[in-house]
């Protein structure tokens, strides 16, 4: 067990974290600005998905990797708006308009993939880079400042969306729209368009986030590249309270867990491997369950507004 | 003046009448949205160069052209429509159980640990032994997030999800474990399944030569079941309430939390006996798989269905139906299996954002009725 | 009735879809049909693909799409589903419907007794049910794994070496288990670490668990299923860890680093099959693919400059195990 105490092991473990929680960052992160404004978007991981094919697709034939992240942004923005029409102005039952959003999204990225791409290629993809002075810094230089764009982004993302949620009247108005739709109609705020905006910006983090799978991360496209995280990272906007900074941690905190079990089973610890990779699951429960901050929901969450109704 | 009663729709006031219109115009609206879906994949089925029509064609004559198929689709229905009853349950408390697929998972965990350990005992005695245990497994998978939510405030969409994955693990665990088949070990094929369960706990085939089990008849008892529950019993009219006004619940000295917990318990065993079915009346072991997506699925199912139990009936049957076509069909023209299920996305997405279609024709319906009684 | 019109315009859109083909040399035998029902896509660079290959291989072989029409259904990891498109390949008449899923054993034991006339071969495992008409196969994939162990534990210059694997289950299991019992024939002190993400398609979690065996020295990788793309694309991010495969040639992932794959080459059983077929032996037997009878392959990479004495050695055990006098237990 001391084994795992040793300089190599922590980087190791930490820059693991680093680059799993990326996806989740850019998803949730989206998410949170989504469910803020009184939207829930179950099919994040579709849009991931198609975020990812996107992105992948156009490297691959045209090897531009920013035309490949602008590809990406476009289909989430897309997604979110198709997401938005049904939930917004169609006012349906958004919990399974997600999902019927996530078996769309999942579908079409694998035909797409199918008929446009046929077999699993690899990109060159971002490539990692080191940041001058803070890269040099013992550990934590190797564990944060040594990685691709995408996963810089992604963390400058978190102060971003705190400063645009707490420090601007656009945010103002996207909680506003979630906590009391009915009295930020009549202060004169469009619900139904904040919830547009908002939902179609989650998308596009959303797409995004694959864009970071594809192109970063693993660097390829099969079908069902992302198996599930974009639920996860909607779990994670509950965990984070509606917070970025929250949701950072959650991610991290789940993230750093992952990474931990890989190590120990490379180290050959004994534990059963199913048991280690039960337990970014398990801790994240642990870890809500246990700490005092209880966030409440944004009131309006999940509630189609119709003026006139309270 | 119009008599208080008058702006209330009759129906309300008798006791197990239906009103046919309206069901039939709640029919209608999703009916149609499916269509709509149908055409957007048409487009589809085009720029693959596959002619719509054989593909249509081979869904409908793959889910309704033969009796086996009608059979398949009742036994898709069986699951769906466990898990659509749970979801039933749930929504009424407004609380989505997106934990279907864990809850499956300890169902038929339970399942199959139960009837082995116990294959000593007659079939009579196993069976509905097995089908309680399950249920109890998964209701307690349901519990956990219920609890959670109602002590501590844990929101269940995450605890659910995240249920979901730590079921996964644990059937993978025991699969490759305790639960691996012996046979499987001496062979040295290690296969990811279960020993085959004792014969006498098999749910009996109904119809020779077809995959129809005595399960599909215990989905729709139940079903009748739920109905008597949620609309003829104080804890189902609480449970409703809850769903319907929590301030107004809470106000009324109902416990909304204690009864959000409640409706997400019954839900996971209701999700646990659809893995309980599929283990004892389909493949009469634990498999990797074994949950096939119903535990999203009988979402859908139940949304097609009004989410009331009994418009869950017909409508599992119909998007079972819908399933086995769909297979068929990618089997005929040999497209991709994704694009059926880009198909299913949209056929969701449409059905539920037809809603408002029937919302708005209820209520013209309801102001028709009112201009009537104030006429008189 | 609707039906039967329903039914005859499939038929005709089948059969027109089979005459498609360029009228080739027609063979003195009946066109031969086979359909294939796979857990998995037929582009997963692995299990499932191997088979489909191996199809369309031996459709090549006899001459096109006229003197053997292939039919498939992949992604069937609902066994439901899997069972009805099983059931539905045997009706429509097809001579040989192959059950390519360990799941789906019991589904085939079913419908086998219900169409006495088709071949049904069914793997990967050992069990034919006692059936007249139905073969079982499976594949020794621990023998693959003890060559690629032997090479790997040649090649690889820090003595650590990582396996990338799914579920400890099926023949990852006993890919990875001959894989280090080949590991310590060369070298009982090269330290192998396993890794298993408890997936068979989580890319991401592969991916990572691979840059966890890179970072903590190991310079030479391995790894089963559709996943293990990843990993793959991990060994090639870092530049310096070599690959060894299983299922399906994988050198076009990584030329450079792949040093070698355990193909899993099907076509001489369904050729065998297919010829038991036409001659009234329609089950029965259990194929194993094995190095012996040229079912598993090892393939070189050409794009990896293999040592002569690593690649000798490499040979050496091909030949042990084929003659029997290396035994490699799952």
């Amino acid at each position: 067990m001391d084994q795992i105490f040793t300089t190599v092991v922590i980087v190791g473990i930490l820059s693991s974290a680093i680059r799993l929680a990326t996806p989740y960052l850019y998803a949730s992160i989206g998410e949170t600005i989504g469910q803020l404004s009184g939207v829930v978007n179950l099919g994040v991981d579709g849009i991931m998905l198609m975020g990812a094919y996107a992105a992948f697709f156009v490297v691959l034939n045209t090897g531009n990797l920013w035309l490949g992240v602008l590809a990406a942004m476009v289909v989430g923005l897309l997604m979110g708006l198709l997401m938005s029409v049904i939930s917004v102005t169609l006012k349906a039952e958004q919990g399974i308009s997600g999902i019927g959003l996530y078996i769309f999204g999942l579908g079409l990225s694998t035909l797409l993939f199918k008929v446009t791409i046929g077999t699993v290629k690899t990109v060159d993809g971002f490539q990692t880079f080191r940041i001058p002075i803070l890269g040099n810094i013992p550990i934590l230089g190797e564990v944060f400042f040594n990685n691709n764009v995408m996963v810089y982004i992604a963390f400058l993302l978190v102060p971003a969306a705190w400063w645009v949620l707490e420090k601007t009247t656009w945010g103002l108005r996207i909680k506003a729209a979630g906590q009391n739709p009915a009295a930020a109609d009549s202060l004169g705020v469009n619900v139904d368009r904040v919830r547009y905006m908002s939902v179609c910006l989650g998308g596009m983090l959303a797409g995004l986030a694959g864009a970071s799978l594809s192109l970063a991360l693993v660097k390829l496209f099969q079908e069902n590249l992302t198996a599930g995280m974009g639920f996860i990272a909607v779990a994670l906007v509950y965990f984070g309270g509606w917070k970025p900074v929250g949701v950072l941690g959650g991610a991290l905190l789940f993230s750093t867990v992952n990474a931990f079990q890989l190590w120990m089973q490379v180290l050959g610890v004994n534990i059963n491997s199913n048991v280690a990779v039960m337990l970014p699951y398990l801790l994240t429960i642990a870890a809500l369950a246990f700490t005092v901050n209880r966030a409440r929901q944004p009131a309006g969450l999940n509630v189609p507004y119709e003026r006139g109704e309270s | 003046m119009p008599s208080e009663t008058a702006v209330v729709p009759a129906r309300s006031r008798r006791r197990f009448v239906f009103d046919w219109k309206e069901i039939l115009f709640r029919a209608a609206v999703p009916l149609l949205a499916m269509f709509a879906a149908f055409i957007v994949g048409a487009v589809l089925l085009l720029l693959l160069n596959v002619n719509p029509f054989t593909a249509y064609a081979a869904l409908i004559e793959g889910a309704f052209g033969s009796m086996y198929s009608i059979t398949q689709s009742l036994v898709k229905a069986t699951p769906l429509l466990l898990v659509a009853l749970g979801i039933c349950i749930a929504f009424r408390a407004s609380v989505i159980n997106v934990g279907g697929e864990g809850q499956i998972i300890l169902g038929a965990l339970m399942a199959t640990w139960f009837s082995l350990q116990f294959r000593a005992w007659p079939g009579w005695l196993l069976i509905p032994a097995t089908i309680i245990m399950g249920f109890m497994a998964g209701a307690a998978w349901g519990f956990v997030p219920g609890i959670l939510k109602a002590r501590l405030g844990v929101n269940e969409i995450l605890t659910t999800i995240m249920m979901n994955f730590i079921a996964l693990q644990l059937m993978n665990l025991l699969l490759r474990g305790p639960l691996m088949d012996p046979g499987g070990v001496t062979a040295g094929t290690f296969l990811a399944q279960s020993e085959r369960l004792p014969e006498q706990v098999w749910l009996a085939r109904m119809i020779p030569q077809t995959p129809l089990h005595t399960g599909f008849i215990l989905a729709v008892v139940l079903a009748f079941v739920v109905y008597i529950f949620l609309w003829r019993t104080t804890i189902g009219y609480r449970i409703r309430a809850v769903g319907l006004n929590p301030h107004a619940a809470r106000y009324a000295g109902i416990k909304v939390p204690f009864n959000q917990a409640l409706s997400l318990t019954l839900a996971g065993g209701f999700a646990g006996l659809a893995g309980v079915v599929e283990v004892l009346g389909v493949h009469h072991r634990l498999l990797e798989g074994i949950t096939s997506g119903y535990g999203f699925t009988g979402i859908v199912a139940a949304l097609f269905g009004g989410l009331h139990p009994l418009g869950a009936i017909p409508a599992s049957y119909l998007f079972g139906s819908l399933l086995v076509g769909a297979d068929k069909m990618q089997r005929a023209v040999q497209v991709p299996s994704a694009l059926v299920d880009t198909i299913m996305g949209l056929v969701v997405m449409f059905v539920v954002g037809s809603a408002w279609l029937s919302r708005r024709w209820a209520a013209r319906r309801l102001a028709a009725t009112a201009k009537r009684q104030e006429v008189k | 009735m609707k039906n039967r019109l329903v039914i005859v315009i499939v038929v005709i859109a089948l059969l027109t879809a089979a005459c498609g083909g360029p009228a080739a040399t027609p063979v003195a035998k009946d066109k031969i049909r086979i359909a294939v029902v796979m857990p998995s896509a037929i582009t997963d660079m692995a299990f499932s693909q191997s088979m489909w290959s191996a199809l369309k291989a031996v459709q090549t072989e006899m001459g096109g799409e006229s003197a053997l029409e292939l039919k498939y259904s992949e992604n069937m990891f609902k066994v439901p589903d899997a069972a009805a498109a099983i059931r539905d390949y045997a009706s429509q008449g097809f001579d040989i419907v192959i059950a390519h899923g360990s799941q789906y054993g019991t589904s085939v034991q079913e419908i086998a007794t219900d169409f006495p006339k088709t071949t049904f071969a069914w793997g990967t495992d050992v069990n034919t049910f006692g059936l007249p008409n139905v073969h079982a196969y499976t594949a020794a994939a621990e023998e693959g794994g003890y060559v690629n162990g032997v090479l790997a534990a040649l090649l690889t210059k820090s003595k650590k070496i990582g396996v990338t694997g799914p579920v400890e289950v099926g023949d990852a299991k006993t890919y990875i288990d001959g894989f280090v019992q080949g590991v310590t024939s060369v070298d009982p002190n090269i330290n192998v670490s396993k890794t298993w993400t408890g997936s068979f398609s989580d890319v991401a979690l592969m991916t990572e668990a691979a840059k966890t065996h890179i970072a903590s020295g190991a310079d030479a990788l391995t790894g089963s299923s559709q996943s293990v793309v990843g990993s793959i694309g991990a060994a090639k991010d870092n530049g310096n860890v070599l690959w060894f495969g299983t299922q399906q040639d994988q050198a076009s992932l990584a030329p450079n680093l792949v040093v070698a794959s355990q193909q899993y080459d099907w076509t001489a059983m369904i050729k065998e099959m297919i010829k038991n077929h036409q001659a009234g032996k329609l089950g029965g037997d259990k194929y194993v693919l094995q190095l012996k009878n040229a079912g598993l392959k090892i393939l070189y990479n050409s794009g990896y400059k293999l040592p002569d004495n690593v690649k000798k050695a490499g040979d050496a055990a091909i030949e042990g195990i084929k003659s029997g006098s290396i035994k490699v237990n799952p």
